[in-house]
């Protein structure tokens, strides 16, 4: 089994008011086919031996897809690895001697909780300002009365892949959340099932994405770059064209 | 503990209309007088919340996570089952029900699964109403695949992500409802304590994960929806924060726990590379449809798979079931593969993976296609691995994925205490001693949107509840208990001399301990032998764990440290009704209970029933009670894949 030896330098803050710095820390015999959270794992079971508090950082399926993990390694969300969250990139991505910066996801939107842990209910709001179709259980008409050509459902299914990790908004240099709501509205826009409430929709969600300060696009597709799930910047264009749509054409 | 099911009177197919009709209701204008509070956001949770705050009724919901759309119901790949019979291929209620009951290995009600069938349906209409994007057919339709243990299609599936957009559905409904301010959303919060007054479940104490603090919630009603348990076993398919921590409360306040060892096994995941491993990986188990599974016959042969001859591999599926061959259900599977790497066959560098080879496949219908089927999952098992299971055999070995024991309930889904419901994954109703693949989503989703509302309705309309308090002496108490467990939980780092170890170390011991006596195959001796070995366990893992850190701020060894010291006491539970269950039956083997040809034989003379576990206390043995199985609607037979 191959191994590698890293320093790591890693943000340390003990809560939301506490000021945070960065620790280094080195690790040895580091498995090349570990996943980066089974590393700090390890770096976990040392400091914690060592009568050291670990550091706190935030997961949960360790498949890619409950979208909980994330960190800034290196100054890239979620690492060097494309199309991979921070719990499928495995330490045969790096090489021994290196060092690594590890810090949580930054965002006016994203206060840090500690060390590496922050708050997102930022995005959760958006989404409770419309960022669904409004059916009560049971209302429902038999699901094949509504036709939905294949290639439309694929293209929203392509939108709804988003895993609301945040690395968006950690990488756009606006802290914009633009992705992330605009994939939201674009599944919902192409469906036939969301039409009723279309406009509003849009209106609100946009609305709840600038009061939670979160900035706006300037087409620097940072956020595209890092999307574990590459969800593709044209659900952004998508996004503004049923902004605007909604708000200069009304009823 | 008496266990009366309230198995509704009439014929099958009449039962869920008749008990409807026999339920108490409560007036729209008088719901938003009662509290319910739900334990859990995955695909039962997220739709019951949401459902009965639709209904009026003042909801509460808790998850562990910093968002409710993040619960392990996401991680399910394949779909979800439900008797549309779009493709017209002889589909029925009628026929889901019966697959069911006999993918269980005939270990459930029939009443709860016939129901379960009924409500597949309306399911689907719902999801695709909420604007889930189902896989289409060119016409617009929707479109249908085949799963294990059923001759028909119908399975609904949104690529390789199906749980995850049933679960943003509901997830959805979930964020409307918190909108409308009748829906209460408490993220980062863990149920510590349920609180029981004058006999009824009156609310829980939870855990703030972000500052410790501990917090009285009372209510009117509280349904768990927590999911399963396969964590108890350290490596499994699981999310890393699912734990058994709730039911386990509500076990020690008097719940009876069902069928506690019945555990799924998976025989598709990719293999543990190392001792660090924290998680197992699952592979959909469609791909075992053009995969064939071979170990090289010599013991040891280190051979790169490309040079080991035809005649020197072991076929083991093909060769012992022609029938069925490499698809043979998934304890089946499961089990072959583990005798084999158990004496030393199997493959890889840890030596306990088996190949699943597709190279007769690409053989006869061409790269592109197997690519086209299964790209996805070949990708992901190479973005693991560092493999291409185009250019050599994919590895694989079995894992834990899915608990059917937990709480038990009855036809209303109420446990054993008044007022307290459990839901989805957590509960023990609908899929016996084995749960077939896309049942899951659809059990989750049929308790939550479907049945639970009918129940509480019912409930609340039936029994007078007085108004409690958060400072009522009940709540005081659970706190206390609270309090005194995370101190004792952390008293060990301030010791200075003798031994310290960490929650992960008794963790992994533990499902060691677990997975090798009381996993895909048992027996007493290996039983006995946990059973005593885990008051051991229990006993280094208070005198020696190390837990750094205060109860009052964010702390995941401290969280981490409460759930494994529920693990340990789950684990015995597990290991007592595996002992007494001389069986085989669902997905384990009894060794003592084979037939002539050293196949699973299943005992319904002795073993028909459902083993309740009552607890008792901390210094009695918990008390097994049964439920017997009654099939007046389906004939009992035994599985044979031979």
């Amino acid at each position: 089994m191959q191994t590698i030896d890293l320093t790591l330098q890693i943000w340390r803050q003990k809560n939301s008011d506490a000021p945070g710095d960065f620790e280094t820390y080195t690790l040895k015999n580091i498995s090349t086919a570990m996943s980066f959270l089974e590393m700090l794992d390890l770096l976990n079971e040392n400091l914690t031996l060592q009568g050291q508090e670990p550091v706190a950082f935030d997961h949960d399926c360790r498949e890619g897809i409950c979208g909980m993990c994330g960190a800034m390694v290196n100054g890239i969300a979620h690492g060097p690895q494309s199309e991979t969250t921070l719990c499928q990139l495995h330490m045969r991505h790096f090489n021994s001697g290196d060092t690594l910066v590890i810090e949580p996801f930054r965002s006016r939107a994203f206060p840090v909780k500690r060390d590496l842990v922050i708050d997102r209910s930022a995005l959760d709001r958006i989404i409770q300002a419309g960022g669904y179709i409004s059916i009560n259980t049971g209302g429902a008409p038999e699901a094949n009365t509504i036709a939905i050509p294949s290639p439309t459902a694929e293209l929203a299914m392509d939108a709804a892949a988003c895993i609301g990790c945040g690395a968006c908004v950690a990488s756009c240099p606006n802290g914009a959340a633009m992705l992330f709501t605009g994939a939201r509205i674009s599944q919902l826009s192409l469906l036939p099932q969301g039409q009723p409430e279309r406009k509003e929709r849009a209106l609100a969600m946009v609305m709840a994405m600038d009061k939670e300060g979160f900035g706006n696009c300037s087409n620097e597709r940072e956020c595209e770059a890092v999307c574990p799930k590459a969800i593709s910047i044209r659900h952004i264009a998508r996004m503004n064209r049923e902004y605007l749509s909604a708000s200069f054409l009304g009823e | 503990m008496e266990l009366r099911a309230h198995i509704p009177p009439g014929p099958l197919a009449q039962k869920w209309d008749n008990h409807r009709f026999a339920s108490g209701l409560v007036s729209p204008a008088n719901r938003r007088k009662f509290k319910i509070i739900v334990v859990g956001t995955g695909l039962a949770g997220a739709s019951a919340a949401a459902t009965l705050a639709e209904q009026g009724y003042q909801v509460s919901a808790f998850c562990i996570q910093d968002s409710p759309r993040r619960a392990h119901s996401i991680a399910a790949q394949g779909g979800i089952n439900a008797a549309k019979n779009y493709q017209n291929d002889g589909d029925s209620v009628l026929r889901l029900f019966h697959d069911t009951i006999k993918g269980g290995d005939f270990r459930s009600r029939e009443a709860n699964v016939y129901r379960l069938a009924q409500i597949s349906n309306g399911i689907i209409d719902q999801c695709v109403a909420q604007g889930v994007p189902f896989a289409r057919e060119y016409g617009g339709t929707l479109a249908n695949r085949s799963f294990g243990g059923a001759q028909v299609s119908r399975t609904f599936y949104a690529r390789g992500q199906t749980g995850q957009q049933l679960l943003f559905g509901a997830y959805g409904a979930l964020s409307r409802q918190i909108k409308t301010g009748r829906l209460t959303m408490m993220t980062r919060r863990e149920m510590l304590e349920l609180v029981v007054i004058d006999g009824c479940a009156r609310g829980i104490v939870t855990r703030n994960l972000i500052n410790g603090d501990l917090e009285n919630h009372p209510a009117d009603a509280v349904i768990l929806a927590t999911g399963g348990y396969g964590n108890a076993y350290f490596l499994s398919t699981n999310a890393r924060a699912s734990n058994a921590t709730a039911i386990l409360r509500a076990w020690k306040a008097g719940a009876g726990f069902a069928n506690p060892c019945f555990v799924q096994i998976h025989p598709t995941c990719i293999p543990a590379q190392g001792t660090y491993q924290s998680k197992l990986t699952l592979m959909s188990e469609s791909l075992r449809n053009d995969g064939r599974i071979w170990i090289p016959k010599i013991v040891g042969d280190r051979r790169d798979p490309a040079s080991i001859p035809e005649n020197e591999r072991d076929y083991y599926l093909e060769e012992k079931y022609p029938r069925f061959g490499n698809l043979v259900p998934q304890d089946v599977a499961s089990r072959n593969t583990k005798e084999h790497c158990d004496a030393g066959k199997g493959v890889g560098e840890t030596g306990l993976g088996v190949y699943l080879d597709f190279s007769s496949a690409i053989e006869r219908d061409g790269a592109a296609v197997i690519l086209k089927k299964y790209g996805n999952l070949l990708q992901m098992y190479e973005k693991i691995t560092t493999r291409d299971p185009l250019q050599e055999p994919m590895m694989i070995a079995p894992a834990v994925h899915y608990t059917m024991g937990g709480m038990w309930v009855d036809y209303n889904l109420m446990t054993t205490i008044p007022g307290l419901f459990a839901i989805g994954e957590c509960n023990f109703s609908d899929h016996g001693a084995n749960r077939l693949g896309a049942s899951a989503l659809m059990q989750g989703l049929a308790d939550g949107y479907f049945i639970i509302g009918t129940s509480i309705a019912h409930y609340l309309s039936t029994t007078p509840l007085d108004y409690v308090t958060p400072q009522h002496v009940g709540f005081l108490e659970a706190q206390m208990k609270c309090h005194d467990r995370t101190q004792r939980l952390l008293h060990n780092n301030n010791r200075i001399t003798g031994k310290k170890v960490t929650v992960d170390t008794i963790h992994r011991e533990l499902g060691r301990l677990l997975w090798e006596h009381c996993g895909i195959t048992r027996n007493r001796i290996g039983l006995e032998q946990a059973l005593t070995r885990l008051p051991d366990l229990r006993e280094a893992f208070w005198s020696q764990v190390c837990v750094p850190g205060t109860g009052n701020e964010l702390n995941q060894s401290l969280e981490r440290a409460g759930r494994v010291a529920d693990f340990l006491e789950c684990a015995e539970i597990m290991v007592r009704d595996a002992l007494t269950r001389v069986e085989s039956c669902g997905c384990h083997l009894r060794e003592e209970s084979r037939t002539a040809e050293h196949e699973a034989k299943r005992d319904d003379d002795h073993y028909a029933h459902v083993s309740v576990w009552e607890y008792r206390g901390e210094e009695e043995p918990p008390i097994m009670h049964k439920e017997p199985l009654l099939f007046e609607n389906i004939n009992l037979s035994q599985r044979s894949y031979t």
